[in-house]
């Protein structure tokens, strides 16, 4: 029979051991629907890690790609501390994405240190409010947030269709629905010549050193830990659990936001309606692998990041379907859930003879 | 005013209204299946997508429609299991596993759809349900539209009200699910197991769902696509609430939503010109979100819901 023992202490090797070991394993199994669909699973392998790493452009499609991760990541880490759910990153970053072309594409004409702190602002804003709804919804009438996220990302998807086939449409986009292009001074800088990875990850890497400064040094982040750790105990110590839930939705929706505004203002300088490959749902993987914490959401977002962009390469070179790599996401997500059983508890093998001491035990 | 009035008494308006609401009577039947046993089941767009792609891909191989159906629930059977493995034994987190199920159902799903048709450019089809024409039934005024000229998987729907509601109300086995979801202390008491009854209702809830999305491609349309379920399941998970965990109630929510849906479709067609079609599309979104705001403070969750049970632990 198998125990689980609830572990007094654990120690940094474990918590960050097992999430990982979560994560190869994850990446490990794909080698089943890679022999499924009847290719060599060695040289799928070999050419998911040169399309990741292979190359410095490789290396750069692999930061541009952790870009809105880690932001999206961060927004879901941040939520899900106070244990507000937000599943609604893919709309909040469709709305971030929104505003920063609102504002960007000729609206305003100013210089770029205006306009890129304001794109960016504005993004923010969008993804912030696209959040305060739900949060609202669920203070004030009892609405669960999951549910109202997870539906307002369809609601929002189809705004941004409305609007690109409508009043933001680009007269000169060759009747696509596309949105005018962002003014010049709007667009964040590329970090390299002729490489597609850009200032958004600054930007990205900021936010989650400012992220873990704010939920491990200030008031603020200390009260969200204390709503996440246990919400009618923080009520008694006088902690002001609503005004700390408004707090987090705004600032997590405004992260997603800000995913949502590197993807227009650093990459593609233009908005479509299929801008974002699921970065929303990703990042609550990369929050999850990332067992919550800012730094680590940005080592988690490179993996998955890794894991999009060697899979689409693979794909190219052997025709193993991409979807792959949303598999191995799944997997990772499912992988790292039951990994945290290992990090919490001990397991022992006992005999049938010996008898169960403790009785905060689990016997499964 | 009288346009409207004569869509609302019309039969194929009726029609239309049953067959949009059948994949939401599967959802919000095993939704609440599910929640009845305390367990939060968010694999279910997941449940759908796999459903209808196993149950389209088996009958496309000449498994035949039913045993499309047959291989659809039992593909939401195994996704139910994964789910209640998860979360009823091991006690994780319900929202994450949910998530998770949905996430590795949909890509399985999806690779599995590319990986057997790699190239095609339009998507096979099949030879769907077709509507029932039952001698006698099918030809009565009103109701032979608008319930007999469905397809077998709306009578499927219809009867699975009957059957769920007669199973939680009737019997010994309703009363432990309802029990295990409100007090599983007790049911343990009573030297039943909590952790068989909730996880065998959730594969059997899981099931549910996947013929909704079996629905989908095998009687709504007679192909599938990437995309198609488009938030149908979190919309039960939505009139689920609604409906205050009741079946009769479910069929209800579904019927309504489905009217709407069906109203929408009418008005569409009479102001389309003025209204940009995605106004309509967002319609049901706002509907389900609207029918959980409605409802959400006076909801009376199953108590259990959400809470891992141990046993010998408190």
């Amino acid at each position: 029979m198998i125990r689980f023992e609830p572990r007094e202490t654990v120690s940094p090797f474990l918590r960050v051991g097992v999430p990982v070991a979560a994560a190869l394993a994850a990446l490990a199994l794909a080698a089943l629907p890679i022999m499924a669909a009847g290719a060599p699973v060695l040289q799928a392998y070999a050419l998911m890690a040169k399309g990741a790493f292979g190359s410095f452009f490789a290396v750069s499609e692999l930061l541009s790609r952790a870009t809105p991760l880690i932001l999206t990541g961060l927004a879901a880490a941040l939520a899900f501390r106070a244990r507000l759910w937000n599943i609604g990153g893919e709309g909040q970053l469709y709305a971030g994405a929104l505003a920063a072309v609102a504002v960007g594409s000729g609206a305003i004409s100013a210089p770029p240190a205006v306009m890129i702190p304001l794109v960016l602002l504005a993004g923010a804003m969008a993804g912030a409010m696209m959040m305060l709804v739900p949060a609202l919804l669920k203070l004030r009438l009892g609405a669960d947030e999951v549910v109202t996220t997870l539906l307002l990302n369809f609601v929002v998807l189809l705004f941004v269709q409305m609007m690109l086939e409508g009043p933001m449409k680009d007269p000169m986009g060759m009747g696509w629905p596309q949105s005018e292009p962002m003014a010049d001074a709007a667009m964040l800088p590329k970090l390299f010549d002729r490489m597609r990875v850009h200032a958004g990850l600054i930007v990205a890497l900021v936010t989650a050193l400012l992220a873990h400064i704010l939920l491990a040094r200030t008031v603020w982040g200390f009260e969200i830990r204390a709503v996440g750790e246990n919400q009618d105990a923080a009520r008694h110590a006088g902690i002001p659990v609503t005004a700390t839930f408004v707090r987090v939705a705004l600032f997590s929706g405004a992260l997603a936001g800000l995913a949502g505004v590197g993807e227009v203002a650093g990459l593609k300088g233009y908005l479509t309606a299929d801008l974002s490959p699921g970065f929303g749902y990703a990042g609550i993987v990369v929050a999850m692998l990332a067992g919550l914490s800012p730094l680590g959401v940005v080592v988690a977002a490179l993996f998955i990041a890794g894991v999009f962009v060697g899979a689409d390469s693979m794909s190219r070179a052997i025709g193993v379907s991409n979807y792959l790599a949303d598999l191995v996401v799944a997997t990772s997500l499912i992988a790292v859930l039951v990994s945290g059983l290992f990090v919490r508890f001990r397991v022992r093998l006992v005999g049938p003879g010996r008898r169960a001491s403790a009785g905060k035990d689990i016997v499964a | 005013m009288m346009e409207i009035l004569d869509i609302l008494v019309s039969a194929n308006f009726w029609a239309a209204a049953l067959r949009i609401a059948t994949p939401l009577i599967f959802g919000v039947l095993g939704a609440l299946l599910c929640e009845r046993a305390g367990i939060l089941n968010l694999g279910i767009e997941g449940i759908f997508t796999a459903g209808a792609m196993a149950g389209w891909m088996a009958a496309w191989l000449g498994a035949g429609l039913w045993g499309g159906v047959l291989v659809a629930a039992l593909a939401g059977a195994s996704f139910g299991l994964l789910h209640a493995v998860l979360t009823v034994p091991l006690g994780l987190s319900q929202h994450v596993s949910g998530i998770g199920v949905t996430l590795f159902a949909t890509s399985l799903s999806y690779y599995a759809y590319r990986t057997a048709l790699p190239d095609v450019t339009s998507p096979p089809r099949i030879t769907a349900f077709q509507p029932l024409d039952i001698p006698v039934l099918s030809d009565l005024p009103f109701l032979g539209t608008v319930l007999f000229q469905q397809t077998a998987l709306t009578m499927l729907a219809l009867a699975m009200v009957v059957v769920v509601g007669f199973v939680l109300y009737r019997t010994p086995l309703g009363l432990a699910i309802r029990a295990v979801g409100d007090n599983p202390a007790a049911v343990e008491a009573q030297g039943l197991s909590v952790v068989v009854l909730r996880m065998g209702t959730v594969v059997a809830g899981s099931a549910l769902m996947a013929l909704g999305g079996a629905f989908l491609t095998m009687s709504a349309f007679d192909a599938f696509f990437f995309g198609m379920v488009n938030g149908r399941g979190w919309i039960c998970i939505a009139l689920t609430v609604f409906a205050s965990w009741r079946p009769g109630k479910a069929l209800v929510g579904a019927l309504l939503f489905g009217a709407f849906d069906a109203f929408q479709v009418r008005l569409q067609t009479e102001v389309g010109a003025f209204v940009p079609g995605q106004v309509f599309l967002m319609l049901p979104y706002l509907l389900s979100i609207l029918a959980l705001v409605m409802v959400a403070r006076k909801a009376d969750y199953p108590r259990a819901m959400l809470k891992p049970y141990f046993k010998g632990q408190r």
